[in-house]
C-alpha cells in the first residue's frame, strides 16, 4: 500500500477564484531564481569587463582591453609574419627565372591566383578568358608583350592610366572624325579583315590595301603584325580585342579604342605584383 | 510585505504598469542613444572628409533610387577576410553625409565602400550597361538606360540645401554655386577649379564619354568617389572602440 506524501501545510493562494478554483501562489523555483541573480551579476561584470559605459568624453574601455581594431590588426599580422619570408622572396625574386616546381613558384601561383581573383577578374574574367574590349590572358596574343618582367611592367603602372606617369600609352586615333572617308574606312575594314584570312570583297580588300599603307603602318607595320613597342595588336592572328565582325572593326577604326588599365603599384605590393605576373605568365600565353 | 512584495501594486494596476513600463525604456534609451550625440569619438576625427560634390549626391540619389543597397553594402568590417578584399574598414565619419546611410544589409553583389578608382569608367559604363558582357557569372539586372537619361540641375541646389537641414555642412558659397559645380565636374574642359576647392578630391572627368551630363555620369561620378576621401596616411586607429 502506497502512502499518499504528507502535505505539510495548505499552499497561499493569490485569492482568486473562479467557479470554486483557486490560484496557487508558489514562489518561482529556486534555481530558477539564483540563474536570473547571476545574469544580472554576470551583466555588471561584463559592462566592467568590456566597453560600455557612456562617461562625459568618452565610453570606458573595459579592463580586458577588448578592442575589435586590435584583434583585426594582429589577426592580419599574424598572416604577415607568417608569410614574411616567402614574401620578402617574392618581392625580390627574379621573375625570369622563377623555376616552375619550386617552392616560390608555387607560393606565386597560389598567392597570384588570390590576388587575380580579387583584384583583376572583374575586367579579365574569373577564368582569365577576357571580355570584348578586355584582353584574354590565356592565349599567345599580347599587345605589350608576354614574357613574365613585361607582364609585370604592364601591371604596375597600367596601360593610359592617369595616376602614373611611366604607364603604358599610345593612343589610336579616331579615323572616324577627320581622317578618312566613309568609303575609305569600309574598304580599310575589308584589308583587315583578309589580313587574317577573313572573308571580304576582294576589289574594297585592294582599295583598303592603299589606305592602310597611307595611315596605319606606323603602328601596325606593314604587314600588319603591329608592334609591341606601341602597343599596336597584331591584326593577323584573327583574335580579336573588340570583336570580329564588320561593324565592330569599323567602330574600332572610327571611333578609335582607348582601354585603360589601372596602374597597380599604388595598390597592390611588389610580391603581389610578382605573384601575379608569375600567375598569368603560367595561364597557357607567356612566353 | 516586504520589499519583494511590492510590485504586486504595480502589477494589479494597468496605469501604473504602463507608466512605470515607460519609464524603464526611456532610461535604457537614454543611456544607449543620447550619448552618441555628444561623445567625441563616435565620430572621428579624420582628414579628407567632406560634403558631397553636387554631381556625386545626384549619382548618390539614383544610387538610393535603384536600390543598388539591396544587393550591395557600403560597410567593410574589421575583419582579416574582408580588409583583405575590399580594403581599410570603414569608418564612422566616411558615412557622416550620407542621409541614410547606405550600409545596407546583405551582401548579393560585393561591398562597394571602397569602390572608388579600382575600376576605370570604361570599365563601369560596360559593366552598369551589360554586367555580363564583363562578369559572365553575374546577377545583376542591366542599367543600360541610365546613359540615355539626361540628368537636370535645375533643382540640384535644392538637393544640397535639404541636406544641409538635416546637418551636412554645405556652405552658403557651395549652395549658390551648386548648378555651375554639378556641371563642372562632368566636363574637363571646364573651369573647374573653384569646384576642386570647394570639393578637394573630387574627380574631373566626361565619366560615361558620352556628351552632356546623363544619370550614368552621375553614379559614376559617386561610385569612383566611393572610400576615396579620408587620407588614411594620417589616420591613427584608436584602439578603444
Amino acid at each position: 500500500m502506497s502512502k499518499k506524501p504528507v502535505q505539510k501545510k495548505e499552499p497561499e493562494t493569490t485569492g482568486h477564484e473562479w467557479d470554486g478554483i483557486q490560484e496557487f501562489n508558489n514562489p518561482l523555483p529556486r534555481w530558477w531564481v539564483w540563474v536570473f541573480y547571476l545574469t544580472i551579476i554576470w551583466a555588471l561584470w561584463y559592462s566592467i569587463a568590456y566597453p560600455a559605459w557612456p562617461m562625459i568624453k568618452g565610453a570606458t574601455s573595459g579592463y580586458l582591453g577588448f578592442s575589435t581594431r586590435a584583434n583585426v590588426a594582429e589577426d592580419i599580422q599574424k598572416f604577415v609574419d607568417m608569410n614574411a619570408t616567402l614574401e620578402t622572396e617574392m618581392a625580390a625574386a627574379d621573375l625570369a627565372t622563377l623555376e616552375p616546381g619550386s617552392g616560390l613558384h608555387n607560393y606565386a601561383i597560389q598567392s597570384g591566383a588570390a590576388t587575380f581573383t580579387t583584384w583583376c577578374s572583374q575586367c579579365h574574367g574569373s577564368g582569365a578568358a577576357g571580355a570584348v574590349g578586355y584582353p584574354n590572358l590565356l592565349d599567345n596574343d599580347w599587345l605589350w608583350g608576354g614574357d613574365v618582367e613585361t607582364i609585370a611592367t604592364t601591371i604596375r603602372h597600367g596601360i593610359r592610366s592617369e595616376d602614373d606617369d611611366d604607364t603604358r600609352y599610345s593612343e589610336m586615333p579616331a579615323f572616324g572624325d577627320d581622317y578618312l572617308e566613309a568609303e575609305e574606312i569600309t574598304n580599310v575594314v575589308a584589308y583587315v579583315m583578309s589580313l587574317s584570312g577573313g572573308e571580304a570583297d576582294a576589289a574594297m580588300a585592294d582599295a583598303g590595301a592603299v589606305v592602310f599603307a597611307d595611315n596605319c603602318t606606323a603602328c601596325h607595320m606593314e604587314d600588319g603584325t603591329g608592334d609591341r613597342e606601341q602597343g599596336a595588336p597584331n591584326l593577323t592572328d584573327a583574335l580579336w580585342l573588340y570583336g570580329d565582325s564588320k561593324e565592330e572593326i569599323t567602330a574600332i577604326v572610327s571611333e578609335g579604342p582607348f582601354g585603360v588599365m589601372p596602374a597597380w603599384s599604388a595598390k597592390l605590393s611588389t610580391s603581389q605584383i610578382n605573384a601575379v605576373a608569375a600567375y598569368v605568365h603560367q595561364l597557357g600565353g607567356g612566353e | 510585505m516586504g520589499i519583494l512584495e511590492k510590485h504586486v501594486v504595480l502589477e494589479k494596476n494597468a496605469t501604473l504598469l504602463l507608466i512605470g513600463s515607460l519609464l524603464v525604456v526611456s532610461i535604457g534609451g537614454l543611456v544607449e542613444i543620447a550619448p552618441l550625440f555628444y561623445l567625441e569619438n563616435t565620430i572621428e576625427d579624420v582628414e579628407g572628409m567632406r560634403p558631397y560634390s553636387p554631381l556625386e549626391l545626384e549619382g548618390r540619389n539614383i544610387y538610393v533610387r535603384e536600390g543598388c543597397y539591396v544587393c550591395h553594402s557600403q560597410m567593410i568590417r574589421p575583419m582579416r577576410d574582408e580588409v583583405e578584399r575590399y580594403g581599410h574598414y570603414s569608418l564612422a565619419a566616411e558615412s557622416q553625409y550620407d542621409h541614410p546611410f547606405q550600409w545596407g544589409s546583405k551582401r548579393t553583389g560585393p561591398d562597394l565602400a571602397r569602390v572608388g578608382g579600382r575600376y576605370s569608367d570604361e570599365w563601369h559604363v560596360d559593366h552598369l550597361s551589360d554586367p555580363q558582357s564583363v562578369v559572365p557569372e553575374s546577377v545583376m539586372p542591366k542599367y543600360a538606360f541610365l546613359a540615355d537619361r539626361e540628368l537636370s540641375p535645375m533643382y540640384i541646389g535644392d538637393m544640397l540645401e535639404t541636406h544641409r537641414m538635416v546637418g551636412v555642412p554645405y556652405t552658403d558659397e557651395m549652395l549658390e554655386n551648386a548648378e555651375a559645380d554639378f556641371l563642372a565636374q562632368s566636363d574637363p574642359d571646364s573651369d573647374y577649379d573653384d569646384m576642386l576647392e570647394r570639393y578637394p578630391g573630387a574627380q574631373v572627368r566626361n565619366f560615361d564619354g558620352h556628351a552632356g551630363v546623363s544619370e550614368m555620369d552621375a553614379l559614376i561620378a559617386y561610385m569612383q568617389m566611393l572610400g576615396t576621401l579620408v587620407d588614411f596616411s594620417t589616420f591613427i586607429p584608436d584602439a578603444s572602440r
